[in-house]
C-alpha cells in the first residue's frame, strides 16, 4: 500500500483523535480511520459510590457538556430511588439545561465551525481561528463573547457553578427560584433570544448560501438518525422517548429503558471509542455505499425525527429548513445549519420557562430513600442521545454503570463522513493544507 | 505581538478550557499580548506539519506551556515532555493536572478490572479483546499529576478554575515574573454561612434531602453546611472557586464542597486533617460512606488513592 496522510492532532474539536488516511500507489484513498485515543474508565471508577453522587461526578465527563450529563444522571438517580421530582424542579432542570445549551451552540458557531466559514477553509491555519474571526467581525465577536459570559454568569449566580453544576439532586433540585432572581434573569433570556434570531439571521444571509457547495459534498452519507421526541412528536431536550429513523424516514419509537434492544456497542481493535449501532438493523457495517447499522445523533439527527419544534420561532425555521432539504436532510454540514435552529429553541424556552408563574414554586425536592434498583435516565445532549444505565444496591450505592453519550453514537458516522470527504477530496496523491482542513470540516460538522 | 503561549490538554475533560473562554471580556482584552503558538482546541497547528509530512512529532517552542488533565497513557506523556521541553514556564491547569481530578478515582481499581468493564462488561457493548493499536496509545499504570512526571513552574488548581484566576495568572507572567500561587486560605475562610463550632450530631449525613435554609435570605443566615450535618470538604480545600470575590460555588448553589480546588497546601494531609475538623464539630468521621473515595475526590493521583487489597467477604 502506498503512504498514510496522518492528521494529528483533529483541531477545533472537543476531544483527542486523529485521522489516518489511507492511500494506494495510485495517490487515491483507499482507507480512513478516525483513531479516539482517550478513555478514562468511569464505568468502572463510579461502582461503590453513593449513588446521590453521581450527578456531580458524572458531569466531569465532559466540561462542553456538563448539564447534560448531570441531568441525564440526576434522571437515573431518580429511577433507582424510584422518586419523582416535584413540577418545579422539573422546570428549574429545564431552565438550567437551556441556558447551558445555548452557551454552548454559541461556542460552536463562533469559535469552533466559524473560522472554516468566516475566513475559509483554505486560509492558512495562522489566521483559520477565532482570533481570526475576532479581527475579522470584531463587533460580532465582542457581542459573542458577551452571550457567553452572560450565560455563564446567569448559570453561576443562580446555580453556583456553570461547569460541572451541583444543582440537580436526586428528587430535584437543591435550591428555588426566588422571584428577585427570576426577574433579574428575565431581561437577559430576552437579550439571549435576540442574539440567537441575529445568529439565525447572520449564517442565513452570509454563511450558508456561501457554502451550499460544501455542504452539498463534504461528508454526505446516507445513514439513519437517533433523537428524543416529546409524545406529541415535538423536539424535547429533558424528556420523551426514542426515535430511531431509517435513512429513508421510516421509524421506530421506544421508551429509554428499552435501549438495550435497539442499540448496541461495537468495539474496533484502533480506537477507544465504541460504535454503537441499530441492532435490529443487522450486523454494524462501516461501508460507505452500503452501510449497516449506521445512525447519527446530535441536533441534525434530532431536527429530522421530530414531527415538529416545541417554540414559534424554531418551528418556523425547521419548515424553512424543511422545504429546502427535505426530511430526512442528509448533508452532514447541515448538523451547523440544525444547531442554529435548536439555538432559537433553547432561547424561546428559557423565557417561556421564566414566565411560567410555577418556577418559582418552592416545591422543588421530593423524598429520597436510598434502594436497591435500576434506572435509565435519558437526555438530549448538545451532541446526542445521552444514556445513563445505574443500578444501586439496597444502600443507594452503585453496582452498575452503563453510559453511551452523544458523540459515540457518532463514532460510526463520523468515519463514514472522513471517508466519503476524502475520497472526494483527494486524488493522484495530491492534497494540501486546505483539503485535509476540509476532511476535518467533516468531522467538525458533528461538533464531537 | 505578545508572548508566546503553547497549550495542550491531556486526560482532561474541556471544562479548563471553557473557563478560559468564559473569562469574558477580560479574554478580549488579553487576547493582543497573547501569541498562541499552538492550542488544539482553537488553532488548527498540527504535530507532524500542517500535511502530516514530518516524521518528528513537534510543538513549537513558546514562553508559556499550559496543560489540563492528568496523565492517562503514554501518549500523554509524550505530549507532557515535549511541552516541558519546548516551554519556559510551564502551568499545570486544573486539578486534573494538579491531583489528578475526577479521572483519578480510577486509581482505586486495577487498570485490567476497568477496561474489561468497559470493553467486556458493558450490556450494550458485544465482548470484545481491548483495542490494540499504534494508533491507540497504552495506558499508564495509574493517572498521574503532571509534577510526578515532569518538573511545573506554577499551579492554577480548580475543576474548573476560576478565570479570574487563569488572567492573575497571566498577567503576572507577562509582567515579568515567573511564579504565582493562590493566596493559601480555606473554602471555609471565604464562606459567609453562620458557625456555632457544634454539629447538629449523629451519623453524617448524605445527601438525600435539601438543606435548611430560607431562599429569601443570603447566606449569611444558613448554618455551615458540616453543622447541619452533611459532609463538607471546604476546612480543608484550597479557596478560590468563585474568584476574586464571591462565596464557594457549591454553597451558593446550597450544596456542599467536595474539594475541586485540592488541598491547601502541597504536602497536606487533607483526609487526617478534615477526620479533626468533623470530630471538632461532633461529627463521627467513621460514619461518612464511601469516605475514602468522598474524600479525595479530586486528588487521587499522587498516591492519595490506591488500589486496596481485596476484603476477605466483600
Ligand atoms: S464547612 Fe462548608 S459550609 Fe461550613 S464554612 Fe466550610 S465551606 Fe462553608
Ligand atoms: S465549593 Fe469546593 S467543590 Fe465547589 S467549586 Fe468551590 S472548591 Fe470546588
Amino acid at each position: 500500500m502506498g503512504k498514510v496522510i496522518n492528521i494529528q492532532p483533529i483541531t477545533r474539536i472537543e476531544g483527542h483523535a486523529k485521522v489516518a488516511i489511507h492511500l494506494d500507489d495510485a495517490g487515491n484513498v483507499v482507507e480512513t480511520k478516525v483513531h479516539v485515543q482517550a478513555l478514562r474508565g468511569f464505568e468502572k471508577f463510579c461502582e461503590g459510590r453513593p449513588a446521590e453522587e453521581m450527578p456531580r461526578i458524572v458531569c466531569h465527563i465532559c466540561g462542553i457538556c456538563p448539564w447534560a450529563h448531570h441531568l441525564a444522571s440526576s434522571k437515573a438517580v431518580d429511577a433507582c430511588f424510584g422518586v419523582t421530582p416535584p413540577p418545579a424542579a422539573v422546570k428549574l432542570r429545564r431552565l438550567m439545561q437551556n441556558i447551558a445549551y445555548i452557551g454552548d451552540r454559541i461556542l460552536h458557531f463562533y469559535f469552533l465551525a466559524a473560522p472554516d466559514f468566516v475566513i475559509g477553509p483554505d486560509a492558512d491555519y495562522s489566521v483559520r481561528n477565532v482570533l481570526g474571526v475576532i479581527q475579522a467581525v470584531p463587533d460580532i465577536a465582542r457581542q459573542v463573547v458577551k452571550m457567553r459570559q452572560m450565560t455563564a454568569n446567569m448559570l453561576e449566580d443562580f446555580a453556583g457553578r456553570a461547569i460541572h453544576p451541583t444543582f440537580s439532586q436526586a428528587g430535584g433540585v437543591s435550591k428555588p427560584m426566588t422571584e428577585k432572581e427570576r426577574s433579574a434573569m428575565l431581561p437577559l433570556a430576552q437579550e439571549l433570544l435576540e442574539f440567537s434570531q441575529f445568529t439565525m439571521k447572520f449564517a442565513k444571509d452570509n454563511v450558508f448560501p456561501k457554502y451550499l457547495d460544501a455542504i452539498k459534498t463534504i461528508g454526505v452519507i446516507r445513514v439513519g438518525y437517533l433523537g428524543t421526541v416529546r409524545e406529541d412528536g415535538a423536539h424535547d431536550f429533558y424528556d420523551g422517548k426514542l426515535r430511531l429513523m431509517k435513512p429513508d424516514g421510516s421509524y421506530e419509537d421506544f421508551a429509554y429503558d428499552q435501549y438495550l434492544d435497539y442499540i448496541g456497542e461495537w468495539v474496533e481493535p484502533w480506537s477507544y471509542q465504541k460504535f454503537p449501532y441499530a441492532k435490529k438493523w443487522g450486523q454494524l457495517k462501516l461501508d460507505l455505499d452500503d452501510p449497516v447499522g449506521v445512525y447519527r445523533t446530535n441536533c441534525l439527527a434530532r431536527v429530522n425525527v421530530v414531527d415538529q419544534m416545541a417554540t414559534p420561532l424554531a418551528q418556523a425555521e425547521l419548515e424553512e429548513f424543511r422545504a429546502a432539504f427535505g426530511r430526512p436532510a442528509h448533508f452532514t454540514l447541515l448538523y451547523h445549519y440544525a444547531r442554529l435552529i435548536e439555538l432559537l429553541q433553547c432561547a424561546e424556552q428559557a423565557l417561556e420557562l421564566l414566565n411560567d408563574p410555577e418556577i418559582t414554586s418552592r416545591d422543588i425536592r421530593a423524598e429520597v430513600t436510598p434502594k436497591a434498583g435500576r434506572g435509565v435516565g435519558c437526555v438530549e445532549a448538545p451532541r446526542g442521545s445521552l444514556i445513563h444505565d445505574y443500578e444501586t444496591d439496597a444502600d443507594g450505592l452503585i453496582t452498575k454503570v452503563n453510559l453511551i453519550v452523544g458523540t459515540t453514537h457518532n463514532n460510526a458516522p463520523i468515519n463514514l463522513s472522513v471517508f466519503q470527504a476524502a475520497k472526494a477530496l483527494i486524488h493522484d496523491g495530491k492534497y494540501d493544507q486546505g483539503i485535509l482542513n476540509k476532511v476535518e470540516m467533516a468531522i467538525r460538522a458533528y461538533d464531537p | 505581538m505578545g508572548v508566546t503561549v503553547a497549550e495542550e490538554w491531556l486526560n482532561a475533560c474541556s471544562g479548563c478550557e471553557i473557563s478560559i473562554l468564559n473569562t469574558g471580556e477580560a479574554l478580549l482584552d488579553l487576547l493582543p499580548h497573547l501569541n498562541f503558538v499552538h492550542i488544539p482546541v482553537l488553532l488548527d497547528h498540527k504535530y507532524f506539519g500542517q500535511t502530516g509530512e514530518k516524521t518528528a512529532f513537534e510543538i513549537p517552542e513558546a514562553v508559556v506551556g499550559i496543560i489540563s488533565g492528568g496523565v492517562r497513557n503514554e501518549e500523554h506523556k509524550h505530549v507532557l515532555n515535549e511541552m516541558r521541553q519546548k516551554s519556559k514556564i510551564l502551568i499545570a491547569l486544573g486539578s486534573c493536572a494538579a491531583y489528578g481530578g475526577i479521572p483519578a478515582q480510577a486509581n482505586m481499581f486495577k487498570n485490567d478490572e476497568i477496561l474489561e468493564k468497559v470493553f467486556r462488561g458493558s450490556p450494550s457493548t458485544n465482548p470484545s479483546p481491548n483495542p490494540e493499536h499504534s494508533d491507540v496509545p497504552k495506558w499508564t499504570n495509574t493517572v498521574q499529576a503532571l509534577d510526578e512526571i515532569v518538573k511545573v513552574d506554577l499551579t492554577i488548581p480548580g475543576c474548573p478554575p476560576h478565570p479570574d484566576w487563569i488572567a492573575d495568572a497571566i498577567l503576572a507572567l507577562l509582567a515579568g515574573k515567573t511564579a504565582w500561587a493562590l493566596p493559601e486560605r480555606s473554602v471555609c475562610d471565604t464562606c459567609p454561612v453562620i458557625r456555632e463550632k457544634k454539629s447538629v450530631g449523629g451519623p453524617i449525613k448524605r445527601g438525600l434531602t435539601n438543606l435548611d435554609f430560607d431562599p429569601e435570605a443570603g447566606l449569611d443566615k444558613m448554618r455551615c453546611i458540616n453543622e447541619q450535618g452533611f459532609f463538607c470538604i471546604g476546612p480543608v480545600t484550597l479557596a478560590g472557586c468563585a474568584g476574586k470575590e464571591g462565596v464557594p460555588r457549591c454553597v451558593q448553589a446550597r450544596t456542599p464542597c467536595r474539594g475541586c480546588f485540592g488541598p491547601i497546601r502541597k504536602g497536606a494531609r487533607p483526609m487526617v486533617d478534615m477526620m479533626g475538623a468533623l470530630t471538632s464539630v461532633g461529627l463521627d468521621p467513621k460514619t461518612l460512606v464511601d469516605r475514602r473515595a468522598i474524600m479525595n475526590r479530586y486528588i487521587g493521583a499522587h498516591g492519595y488513592l490506591t488500589v486496596l487489597p481485596a476484603r476477605p467477604g466483600k
